[in-house]
This record gives structure tokens, sequence and C-alpha cells, in this order.
């Protein structure tokens, strides 16, 4: 549970918040030399993303290499030229077009971009593609039955009215589907702690959690 | 009355599409040629730009372009800019955007772009800034707001005499009513106290993304905005084009609690840079942007006095708000936590005095309940104090000062269209168990004690003289406009329920077009200020009203008779005197487009909104249309009211507690959509319990830098931090203002969750007022140990 805060009236920033803004500098030490040689750039790495017609020349320069892999998902191998940095929820929004897996902070605090990898519910944007090489990968899209049927998770956060905004909703649909695969009778109190990796800004809590409890009463 | 559909559960139309990935938020669009653009921002919290080069970035293969303040449409100060210009006022402010074929390239290129910023005097702390000779957010001042022009204001040395009380210089504005002196005169107890709420992130789940491209002159946008056709003017003023030459797709946000009302500056970067490179640009906003440009709501640094008779009834008080208001115009909490004091306990005599300071934080902007839900969880522990005091029991002295149908509201104690606030204190207390609860107050289990609390929320929840826009089409299908948006409420379709109620139509026969201005969307209110269920229930109403007057006309000249000889059948219109006589919605429709003129949208009524007429004009030929502007009568506020009790078992060792049970009612006139209400009402207090406990802004005084700028630093609530059930309720009468009868209720219940939360906690430490929120671990600890808190008294943006 988080508590209400530290103690220390000196607050040590955390470089990773100094690290993201703008052309920022990694540390309080860099953030001085800045102010007083301002312009000093130290390289921000956040969001890689290769988009259309990359320039050869710049692919050469910049060290960014490809491999083709295969990968495993929602039942299909899909062939994919994959970075050595790029993460999961990457390849799966900006290669594959499996555009259901949602992106919140790609920080690994808030659980939007939740998959599964052989079963296990995982932050896509803190997986690294190669490393699920040879892995099961269930993403959203792989959730409907042949005819479009829901998902018994699904059924039940449309019965019970789970989403608000929807924008974690499909993240909290993948951490409900692998807690009722490890544990299909779960108690709330379990379904609370399976659940809790994923943020809900709206608050809808107390509705993901009554679909959970109703998908498996009736799985 | 007896309903067919208002009042029922539903599902609604966009909810499959959000539990199977299928809903697009602006993020997930593509077009064909898209490139990117990625955004350089202020790495200071008050600089001077003296230089931007870019010119070494420019010559990088792959990169395609920037836009500096220069080349997008510029705003008079203090209204944010979309580039900050000559001088920067956060740190995070955007000050140029790099578009590249890819973001890679962006990023990278972003690193060779030469800013020369020279530092300025910064200031986190409004006190700080009145104080004589402090530093001033900006060069050329340190107060500003809506309707409150830029300007320097430095109190006297004397009025900061004192540490621990709100100084209270020359205030921006303020109001009385009623006799103050006579007012404290009568009263047998005053409660005087000086309180901090915290300013903090709105931190939407869905990053301010945005994608925009140019096609036949218009300006095509995917963003993510709360409100549809009430922004369209605002962005379109942004990108510097007509209304009618934006285009703005929006079907799903990603949550925006206030911060995406009328569309926000940011979204101008992309349409600009595509116009400039003639290609479709994708800007794609990260958590920590969202932070520095996704709003916060603002920091009170207050101070109330007031005096209650013997049995409990308010007889004057006093509000002083310093509002911390960000670097640009900001928001209005300030006034609107002064009407939220005078209906939520109707005192008998009131002064209200407020000033909003400008700071090199965040831009400030309405978050869910602005200035009340704030003023709440810090006035509703001193109500409790003063029944302590008398002898009162908690629940009866709110009851005795609660507002009833003949409640008054301001400054100029003006009327409510409904108020049934002592309704939902019973039912709530009910609901509860408040009488077997409140003897548990303060027992002691080991190191265990509980405490119960009770919190009261208001937000003015409906307004009117927008558009109602619907058609029938000759496939019988009825079609609802919508142009409010799609914040997540399902408030949308609820609305829509109430047209087809009217039309006597069946529900899986009625489709809701929104989330597209092509699709010819009506003028409506903002999705916000809880405004949605009052207001687009009013607007469908009589925009039903104009279609069924329609199908009564085209039934009179296809059957003969006149159109008061004909009722509505079962999607059919059918003659009173002879019921074998009909004709269906579907010929209606057929015929209304023969008839064409007013029928099927060719001539409209002269008093709708411009963007009306261009919406029906999308759409005339196509079917019979009703549209009609609101028009009906509304005299006095709206208050939309909540109360939340609480019962929470505090750790008195290690400061820690758990929430056992909240329950929450709600005097929301007519309950239209249960199950949407249930979630307003659980959702609201769950961010509720992060305002009372967890969220905050925390700056580096020194340096001016943010340290809680991602999730986990600002903590808004999880799972494990709220109760796994709230409960909920209703009053369920109806508003007679409204032609159903419903209220809006989104903000009230994160105010009374977090006063239900800050009245528990003390009343589990006996009384004790910490007047400030969040109220902390270590605080808790600090007091129960007897140790000086880590904070100043009136310190803001502290750990």
């Amino acid at each position: 549970m988080s508590d209400g805060g530290g103690s220390a009236t000196e607050f040590a920033l955390a470089d990773d918040v100094l690290t993201s803004f703008g052309r920022s500098p990694t540390s309080r030490r860099a953030f001085i030399k800045g102010v007083i040689a301002s312009g000093a750039a130290v390289p921000a790495t956040s969001f890689i993303f290769r988009g259309h017609g990359v320039p050869a020349a710049y692919a050469q320069t910049s060290g960014a290499v490809e491999r083709l892999v295969t990968l495993n998902v929602n039942g299909r191998d899909r062939r994919v030229d994959v970075l050595p940095q790029e993460t999961l929820s990457t390849t799966l929004r900006y290669k594959l077009g499996l555009i259901g897996t949602k992106l919140g902070c790609d920080h690994g605090e808030c659980g939007a971009c939740t998959v599964l990898v052989d079963d296990l519910a995982v932050y896509s944007c803190s997986t690294l593609t190669h490393g699920v090489r040879g892995r099961k990968i269930t993403t959203i899209e792989g959730l409907e039955g042949p005819n479009g049927e829901l998902h018994k998770v699904q059924a039940a956060f449309v019965e019970e009215l789970g989403p608000q905004c929807g924008f974690c909703t499909v993240g909290q649909v993948m951490s409900a589907v692998a807690l009722l695969k490890a544990n299909p009778k779960p108690t709330v109190e379990e379904a609370r702690l399976a659940m809790s990796g994923n943020l809900c800004r709206c608050g809808a809590y107390d509705h993901y959690l009554r679909g959970v409890m109703r998908a498996a009463r009736e799985a | 009355m007896a309903y067919k559909l208002i009042g029922k559960n539903f599902t609604p139309h966009d909810v499959v599409a959000k539990v199977t990935g299928k809903a697009k938020y602006a993020e997930d669009f593509r077009a064909e040629g898209m490139v990117f653009c990625k955004l350089l921002s202020s790495p200071m919290p008050h600089a001077r730009v003296r230089n931007i080069d870019a010119a070494e970035a420019l010559k990088m293969p792959g990169v395609l372009g920037v836009l500096t303040a220069d080349d997008v449409p510029q705003f008079p100060p203090p209204q944010p800019p979309i580039l900050a210009k000559e001088e920067v006022f956060y740190v995070g402010e955007p000050i140029l955007a790099l578009a590249a074929e890819d973001e890679t390239i962006a990023a990278d290129a972003l690193e060779k772009v030469k800013l020369d910023l020279e530092q300025l005097p910064h200031v986190l702390d409004p006190l700080d800034s009145l104080y004589p000779g402090g530093p001033n957010a900006r060069s050329n001042g340190n107060v500003a707001a809506a309707q409150i022009n830029l300007q320097t204001v430095k109190w006297d040395a004397g009025d900061f005499a004192d540490d621990k009380t709100l100084p209270k210089g020359k205030p921006a504005e303020q109001w009385t009513y009623g006799d103050l002196d006579a007012g404290f005169k009568a009263a047998k107890v005053i409660v005087e106290e000086s309180f901090v709420t915290a300013g903090y992130s709105h931190h939407s789940m869905e990053p301010r993304s945005a994608m925009a491209y140019w096609q036949g002159g218009k300006c095509i946008l995917y963003g993510s905005n709360q409100s549809h056709t009430a922004a369209v003017p605002n962005i379109a003023r942004l990108i510097g084009i007509e209304p009618k030459d934006l285009v703005l797709v929006a079907e799903n946000c990603g949550g925006g609690f206030g911060s995406k009302i009328p569309g926000y500056p940011i979204m101008a970067v992309p349409a600009l840079m595509a116009k400039k490179l003639g290609r479709p640009v994708m800007m794609r906003i990260t958590r920590i942007e969202e932070y520095a440009i996704g709003s916060a709501r603002p920091t009170f640094q207050g101070y109330a006095k007031l005096g209650f008779r013997e049995d409990g009834r308010m007889t004057a008080a006093d509000l002083y708000i310093v509002h911390e208001n960000g670097p640009h115009i900001g928001g209005g909490d300030f006034r609107s936590a002064g009407n939220a004091l005078s209906i939520l306990y109707q005192p008998l005599a009131m002064r209200w005095r407020a000033i909003p300071v400008l700071t090199n934080t965040p831009p400030r902007g309405p978050q869910r309940g602005p200035g009340e839900n704030q003023l709440v969880p810090a006035i509703e522990p001193m109500i409790d104090k003063a029944a302590r005091q008398l002898g009162i029991d908690r629940v009866a002295i709110r009851k005795i000062n609660a507002p009833d149908a003949a409640g008054k509201i301001g400054s100029d104690q003006g009327p409510v269209t409904s108020a049934f606030m002592k309704e939902a204190l019973d039912q709530g207390a009910q609901l509860f168990n408040w009488e077997e609860k409140k003897k548990l107050s303060g027992q002691r289990t080991g190191n265990k004690v509980i405490g119960i609390g009770v919190g009261q929320g208001y937000h003015n929840a409906g307004t009117n003289g927008f558009d109602g826009l619907l058609r029938i089409t000759p496939d019988g299908k009825l079609h609802v406009h919508s142009g409010v948006g799609n914040l997540g409420t399902f408030s949308h379709s609820a609305t829509s329920r109430v047209a087809a109620e009217f039309l006597n139509y069946n529900w899986n026969n009625v489709i809701i077009e929104r989330g597209n201005s092509r699709l010819g969307l009506p003028w409506n209110s903002v999705q916000a200020g809880s405004l949605t269920s009052s207001t687009q229930s009013r607007t469908n109403y009589v925009a039903a009203l104009d279609a069924k007057q329609k199908l009564f006309e085209i039934a009179a000249q296809m059957l003969g008779g006149a159109p008061e000889d004909y009722d509505l059948g079962d999607e059919r219109v059918v003659l009173k005197s002879d019921p074998s006589k009909s004709i269906s919605f579907a010929q209606a429709a057929q015929k209304a487009i023969e008839l064409a003129g007013k029928y099927s949208g060719q001539t409209v009524p002269d008093d709708i909104n411009p963007l009306t007429k261009d919406a029906v004009q999308i759409i005339a030929g196509t079917g019979l249309i009703g549209v009609a502007k609101d028009t009906l009568p509304r005299n006095g506020g709206v208050p939309g009211l909540t109360v939340t009790f609480a019962e929470i078992e505090l750790d008195v060792e290690t400061g820690k507690f758990k929430i056992l049970d909240m329950a929450t009612v709600a005097d929301c006139g007519t309950v239209i959509h249960p199950q949407g209400l249930a979630h307003q009402l659980r959702g609201g207090n769950v961010m509720g319990i992060g305002l009372a406990r967890l969220e905050r802004h925390v700056y580096d005084s020194k340096l001016g830098l943010p340290a809680a700028a991602l999730l986990y630093q600002a903590k808004p609530p999880s799972y494990l931090d709220v109760p796994a059930e709230i409960r909920v309720g209703a009053v369920d009468k109806p508003d007679p203002q409204n032609p159903v009868g419903v209220k809006g209720v989104g903000e009230p219940p994160q105010g009374s969750g977090a006063a239900a939360i800050t009245t528990a906690i003390s009343d589990a430490l006996g009384g004790h007022l910490f007047n400030r929120t969040p109220v902390s671990t270590d605080m808790i600890v600090n007091h129960l140990a007897g140790r000086t808190q880590s904070h100043k008294p009136l310190q803001i943006n502290s750990v």
C-alpha cells in the first residue's frame, strides 16, 4: 500500500525525473552545469521508435541494427524486424499493428500495456522483444473466440460496467485473465492484490473487481 | 413518472470496444506518410529565452522541420502559449517542436538544438511571491486569473507576522452578504483555522498525444479531448482557422478530469507542423511531458473562521483563499470554493476573499470539483470541531445547515433548482449505519484505533442554452447526434435515452453519432462541470419534441386530419381515433426526405448555433431531422450534492490507516442510469482518497525542479489504497426544472470522499485537526509522537 509520503524535508531528486524533461540533463549536478553553461546536451533515449522511410545512412550511423525474429503472438508466428533495445509494446503497437495494447507511462508504472507471456501478466513497455522469442505472447486481440465471442473476463467487465474512460481497461482485462489462469477461484483480496499493478485514474477499481469475481463465478 | 428507459441499466454502445481494445484513442490513428514530432521543453523553472539555434539539427538526415513561437499563433499573456516565446515559466514548458521521419531521429535531432536560456528568479509558493520584495513568476507580474488582469501585488511585511496563520493582505476579489460581525457575535462557538490543500497533477491515463493532417483546406485533428463541439471554436482559434475548417476526431478520451475541456495549446502543434510540412504529423506525448503540460489542481493556502449558534446553525463564515495558479491564466477554484461554502452550510452571513498568485509550476486548470473539492476536506473537520464543542451529533450539525429547495448560493444569494441534502444525509446515515458506527469512534484495540468520518460535496451541475439534434432515417433507426464528448462517464448514452424515451423508441434501434465532426454534431455543452446529465437531457428532450411534432405533421399530411389527432405508438405514428391507421417512423422519414424543408434539415430554426447549422447541413436530406435550441426555463443553480461516510482503522505506531468501510449517497435528482451513477460515485471517492491521503506536488525549492512527477511519486490511488467495495445510494427525487428531473454529480463525490477521510482521521485522533491535505503517514506519526511536523505550517510542495 502506498503511504502518505516520506519524512525528510530535504528530498533527493530522482534522476529519472530530471532525465526526461526536454533534452534534459541526467542529474542534479548536470542540471547545475546546464544552468551555468546553458546548452549542455546529454542524450535522452526514451521512446525509441522507428517510423516509415528511415534514411539508410542514418540507420547505419546511429548503430540501430534490426534483426528478423519470429514471435508467437496470439497463436500465430509473426516475422518482424526488431532492434536490440526494442520493447515488446513497441513491436506490438507499431510493427504488428496490435494497437489494443496501450501505453500509459512507458515506465513500468501504470499497467496499461499489460500482455501475457506464457500466460503470465507482464508490462510490455518494460519487456524486451528479443527476450520473448519462442514464448507464447497473448494480447487483447487474442482473447476473443473464433466467432468474436467475448472472453469471460471481457463479458463480465461489460456486465459490471468495468471501464470508465477505458484507457487502462485492456491492461485490466489482461491482468484479470492471467489471474484466473493461475487461480480460477480467487478471493476478493487475492484479486485485489493480483490487479494492483494496474492503475485506473477514473477509480473504477470496484467495478473491475466485481468483473473479476463475476468471471470467476461464471467460469 | 414511469419511464421505459430512464432509470434502468443498459449496455452503453462504447463499452464492448473498450474491453476488446477496439476503442481508438488519438494515438491509435495512422495516416499515409505520417511523420513524427517531438518537443523541446524548458529544463528551468523560469528563464529568458535568449536564442534558439536549430540549424545543426535541421541538417540531419531525416529531419523535416521545426516550429518555434514565431511560427504559431500568439495570444495575449497570461493566456498559455502554444510554444514559449521570450520567457519560459515552468520546467517542462514546450519551446520548440521538431519533426522527423521517425521519433528516434527527432529525439537525436533535439540534442543538436542550441537553446540559450538566461535563468530568472523563480517562485513556488504564493506567500513567497506576495512577501515584499519576493520573486514574481513572470517578469511582469505575480497575480492573474480569468477576469483578473496580470499585475504585481506585494503585501506588507506586517501581514506575515504569524507563520501559523494565513497572512491576509489585500485580496484580488471579495464579496460579502449579511452582517458578518453580528453573525460572529451571535455565535456560541467560533472555529478559526488556517489550512493548506496540496496541488497535484491530473495525470490522465492517456497522455495527450495528437495527430493531424490537412485535406481540402480543412484540418483533420485526432485528439484526446473530453468535450467535442464545445472545444471546436477554441482549438480552431489555437490553430488559427475558422471553426468550420476543423474536423475534430475524438472518439474516446483516456481521462481528462478537467484537463481537456475546451482543447489545449499543445494540440495545435501537430496541426501547424502538418500544415508546414504538407504531411500528416503524429505527436506522441510522454508521461513526464503529460505531468508538465497536463494541468494540475491549484494549491490552496486558506483561512476560515466559522461561527455557530448553540443549535449548530452557522451564523457567520469568513473565508480567505490564496490560490496557487501556476504561471498562466490558470483556474477559478478560488471563486467556486466560496460558492461551495455558501451553499453547503447556508451561513447567515459570509465574507469571501481570495487572490490567485502565479508560480513557476505546471499550468493549473480545473480538476474534478475545482475549488469545491479542496475546500470541503479542510472545512468539514472544522464543522466536527464545532459539533464536539457544542455537544451536537456530527450528522445533525450538517443537517441543520444543509440546503433544501429554499437554499441560497453565493454572493447574490441566488436560488437553487432543488436540493435534497438533508435527505441525502439521512439516507447516507442509514446506509452506513451511522448510529451504531459512531459508537466505535476512538475505540482502540492494541495499536489500532477507529475513526468515523462524514463529508459533504457539491458542484453546480447543470446549465442550458445548447442545441439538440437527432435524425430518423428511412430504415427506421433513430440517430442521436451527440456533440458533448466521451469522457468515459457513459452519459452521452444515458442522456441519448431521453430522446428515445420521449419518441417511444426501442433502445436497440437507436444509434449514437459522436466522436467525429464529420458526422454532424450539434453545439452541445462542454463535457465537464458535472453538466452532461442535466444539460444533454434538456437538449435531447427538445430535439425529441421537435421530431415528434414533425412526425405528427407528416402523418396528418399522409393520412389526413390534424397533427393533434395523432399519438406515438411502437415506433409508429398512430391516429388516436382509429389506431388501425398509422405510419411507421421509417415511412415518415422517407416522407420527410420528399418534403424537404424543415422536415429534412434544408431549413433550420434561426436560434440554433452556427455550428449546429453546419451539422444539420451535413445530414440534411437523409431523414427526418429533429433540431431545437434548449429554451426551457431554468431559474437557479443546479446543485449536485453528495455525502460520504467512512470508517478507518488507524495504526498509532506506523501512522498508516486502512479504510474499512465507505458509503456515499447522492442528490442528483432522478437517477437516469444507476450503474453509471454508481461508477461516478465510486470513482469520485477513489480520487477523494487520493486527494486526502496521497497526492501532492513536491518541488525542490532551491532549483525549482519537480520531484513528484512520475506516477509512483505522484501516487494516484491504486487498488490497495482504496476499499474493495464502496457502497452507494441516491435520494432519487426529481429536480423540477429538468424534463426528466436529473442533475449531474460527477464531481461532488471526490470532495465528500476526501472530507470523509480527513474527518475520520481527525476522529481517530480525538479531534485533532491537521488542516492539510494530503494527510501523510509521517504527519500522523509526528503528531502522535508529539514531534514538530517536518513542514512549516503554511508550506506547500512539501513531501
